[in-house]
């Protein structure tokens, strides 16, 4: 038995997602962009995927840009506008967070360090939640954007996007949230938010890799970062992808259904694995605050324990988890989001990511349970060898 | 059992990996990332570079076992990087291989494996190991390809590490290794073999040392045997005893490098037959038996890899120290390589020398 406990890396994709992917990429060939039959038939498709995107948003169908997925929509939204309002209103100082994913981190790093911008980092407290007091403590009549996402991929925090937004919009700001952990986990009204921009990826609810869209309000401007053709209202050069966007729609659509008829299935199964390894792991703790959480996520350390061989440990078991962001694998700094909420390198080098999904059952849970236990105390005896360079 | 295979991404640990899958065992293939990816084309040199990681994965995939990329950039430097470059800054030359054979390999992979309930670590190295019926020992013997024998870089191994050591293709020829892993289609089959500097770019160790060290490289003096400067050089770490060229210096005779004080920055050079010695010391030993010899033996001696063995009398000394004496004196005896003791195929032991 495989058990997939990884649903913030990326979730299966639905078998009518598959069906619709199929369907366009056998029968629909034509570019959206041709005037004739086949072009039609293709344009069709793209405009039901952005009536479907925009309805899971509370949004316009015309608010929709689509993009090659979640980093994309957060390099658009950032780069098009600080690169806009530095040439207009001469704007040029950026706001994010020290949680945000390395898209927008290394975006606003890279603008900053680059290309000469200013830039604050908002810290994080001790729970994962950035406030907005210190939003409003460094936003000043230069910021052009501030960013900060709308659930942490990491440990699931929830942030309070609504009053991050409107200080933003006090000193005449925009506002812009990375939801690719939000998107089909929990409801999104982008007019209740009173928000900019939001960027999705397909992805991370059963939707093919390689989709998603930037959301930007009516009345926005942002710079394209891929010049070329007028596709997308001259907002994303590139013959769109249709077979992708016939999978994105049916599964915006399934997310507007699964989140309709309430997540308690992912928040029940999440807490009793969640509380069970709590009791049965002695010195396991929790990371991220309890409430202000995405249902499907717990992010948990094992003190002692190395998480890249617990991981490993797992896998082999048939149990699939992660140590944090799958996009940092392979690096041995511990987790920047758990750095930020002031935890030490050796408990953020000893956390583990558990992101469930529709598919899983109270059984894998219960299984998950079983075995944890074991293979936390066997690497706890670890010999001294392997720790000796596991420093603060 | 379960056994995991450290997956070089080259030839002979595919082809370990591929004979212990064949073996029946339920096999794993680890790959130690060595050093940050994102300044590897510049600051390393070939090994476990993200080709090789590349390779590695398209092997454990053609065998359909689990394969795990695991970060030990911090071992690597605290355990082989450093002790590279403080051996030249000290005017010795190192051997990294037996460190990261020895101290990485069998002892934190080894433990990473022992952890996931793994009953041995096998690699692509040209050894083998055997239990001898005697004593119950187990015995490390030269690889049975000579060209390819690799126990020189093993010598440090203790009974402990070889109980749990598996050497799959030191029972091959390397030609008879690369067509097995032509018939088993694995895509490295025809991979040009490593180097025996592998983590430093060919050509470039003088400029990997001074990017890692603080240590103020030269200048310093070149001498003669009689203390006559004969000219400059530009730090010690240049240099290896034996060494003939790149000294810089207009010379009737040729000269090479007989001694390199780091105390004083000096390097001594001299006429080909000054480099012959007979006697000399050695630190660290390990003896692969649990009982080491008391008494002197005679052994066929190994001071460099490719040195051809010469018989020398060993003496055990007090705190892990060996003096060795040669029957007929050998060229370039050269602080910082390893001395191999062997006895027919098998390896008795080996240390530093002094």
């Amino acid at each position: 038995m495989r058990i997939y406990f990884d649903h913030n890396a990326t979730t299966p994709v639905e078998p009518s997602v598959a069906e619709a992917m199929s369907s366009a990429l056998i029968t629909t060939f034509g570019n959206p962009s041709s005037v004739h039959h086949f072009g039609q038939q293709a344009k069709k498709i793209v405009d039901e995927a952005r009536s479907a995107v925009a309805e899971l948003l509370v949004a316009r169908p015309s608010e929709i840009v689509f993009t090659s997925g979640g980093t994309e929509s957060d390099n658009l939204a950032i780069r098009g506008i600080a690169e806009l309002a530095a040439t207009t209103n001469g704007r040029r100082h950026l706001i994010t967070s020290a949680i945000e994913h390395d898209a927008v981190l290394k975006t606003i790093n890279t603008l900053g360090k680059r290309d000469g911008w200013r830039f604050t980092i908002l810290p994080a407290n001790k729970e994962g939640l950035v406030s907005a007091k210190h939003l409003a403590d460094v936003i000043d009549n230069e910021t052009s954007i501030v960013s900060v996402m709308h659930a942490n991929n990491e440990i699931g925090t929830i942030q309070p996007i609504r009053e991050l937004a409107a200080i933003a919009h006090d000193r005449g700001a925009l506002f812009h949230t990375d939801s690719v952990q939000a998107a089909g986990k929990i409801p999104i009204d982008v007019k209740s938010l009173n928000i900019d921009l939001l960027s999705i990826s397909a992805h991370k609810f059963n939707g093919p890799k390689g989709i998603g869209a930037l959301w930007s309000k009516r009345g926005i401007r942002l710079n394209p970062i891929l010049t070329g053709g007028g596709h997308e209202r001259h907002r994303r050069a590139g013959t769109e992808n249709v077979p992708a966007l016939a999978g994105f729609a049916v599964a915006a659509k399934l997310a507007m259904k699964k989140i309709e008829t309430g997540d308690s299935a992912t928040r029940i199964l999440r807490d009793r694995l969640e509380n069970s390894i709590i009791k049965a792991v002695p010195s396991a703790a929790i990371n991220g605050h309890l409430d202000f959480r995405v249902p499907n996520t717990t992010n948990i350390s094992f003190e002692g324990v190395e998480a890249e061989s617990l991981l490993i440990a797992l896998d082999l078991e048939g149990v699939s988890v992660s140590t944090g962001s799958a996009c940092s694998s392979g690096t041995l700094e511990p987790s920047h989001v758990l750095r930020a909420m002031g935890l030490s390198a050796s408990r953020g080098q000893s956390s583990i990511r558990f992101s469930l999904g529709l598919d899983n059952n109270e059984a894998e849970v219960d299984q998950v349970v079983k075995i944890l236990p074991t293979l936390v105390s066997r690497l706890r005896n670890l010999r001294q060898s392997s720790r000796m360079l596991v420093t603060d | 059992m379960r056994v995991v295979v450290a997956m070089s991404g080259g030839v002979d640990s595919s082809v370990a990996a591929a004979l212990m899958v064949d073996a029946g065992h339920e096999v794993i293939g680890f790959s130690m990332q060595l050093y940050d990816q994102r300044n590897a084309d510049t600051d390393f040199g070939s090994c476990c570079s993200i080709d090789d990681l590349h390779d590695a994965k398209r092997a454990a995939s053609v065998l359909g076992i689990p394969h795990y990329v695991i970060n030990f950039q911090k071992q690597f430097k605290a355990l082989v990087i450093s002790n590279f470059v403080s051996e030249y800054t000290s005017g010795r030359t190192p051997i990294p291989c037996v460190h990261c054979n020895s101290e990485l390999k069998f002892t934190h992979l080894l433990d990473r494996a022992v952890t996931l309930k793994a009953e041995a670590v096998a690699t692509g190295h040209y050894v083998r190991v055997e239990k001898d019926p005697k004593t119950g020992e187990f015995l490390l013997k030269r690889g049975l390809d000579p060209e390819k024998d690799q126990s020189y870089f093993l010598f440090a191994l203790n009974q402990e590490q070889l109980s749990q050591a598996i050497f799959p293709v030191g029972n091959f020829q390397k030609t008879s290794v690369r067509s097995y892993a032509r018939e088993r289609g694995l895509p490295v089959a025809d991979k040009p073999d490593s180097q025996d500097l592998c983590f430093v770019q060919t050509g470039a160790h003088i400029q990997f040392i001074e990017k890692h060290t603080d240590l103020q490289c030269g200048p310093g003096i070149i001498q003669n045997l009689e203390g006559k400067s004969l000219g400059k050089h530009d730090g010690i770490h240049r240099f290896t005893v034996g060494q003939r060229r790149g000294l810089g210096i207009q010379s009737g005779e040729p000269l090479y490098v007989l001694e390199i004080n780091a105390a004083t920055q000096v390097i001594t050079v001299g006429p080909k037959c000054a480099l012959e010695r007979t006697c000399f010391t050695a630190s660290n030993v390990n003896w692969i038996a649990n009982t080491p010899p008391t008494g002197p033996i005679t052994a066929a001696t190994r001071i460099r890899h490719k040195h051809k063995t010469s018989s020398a009398t060993v003496q055990s000394l007090e705190g892990g120290r060996a003096e060795v004496c040669f029957n007929e004196p050998q060229l370039a005896v050269t602080p910082g390589q390893a001395v191999v003791w062997y006895k027919n195929d098998v390896i008795l032991g080996g240390g530093w020398i002094d």
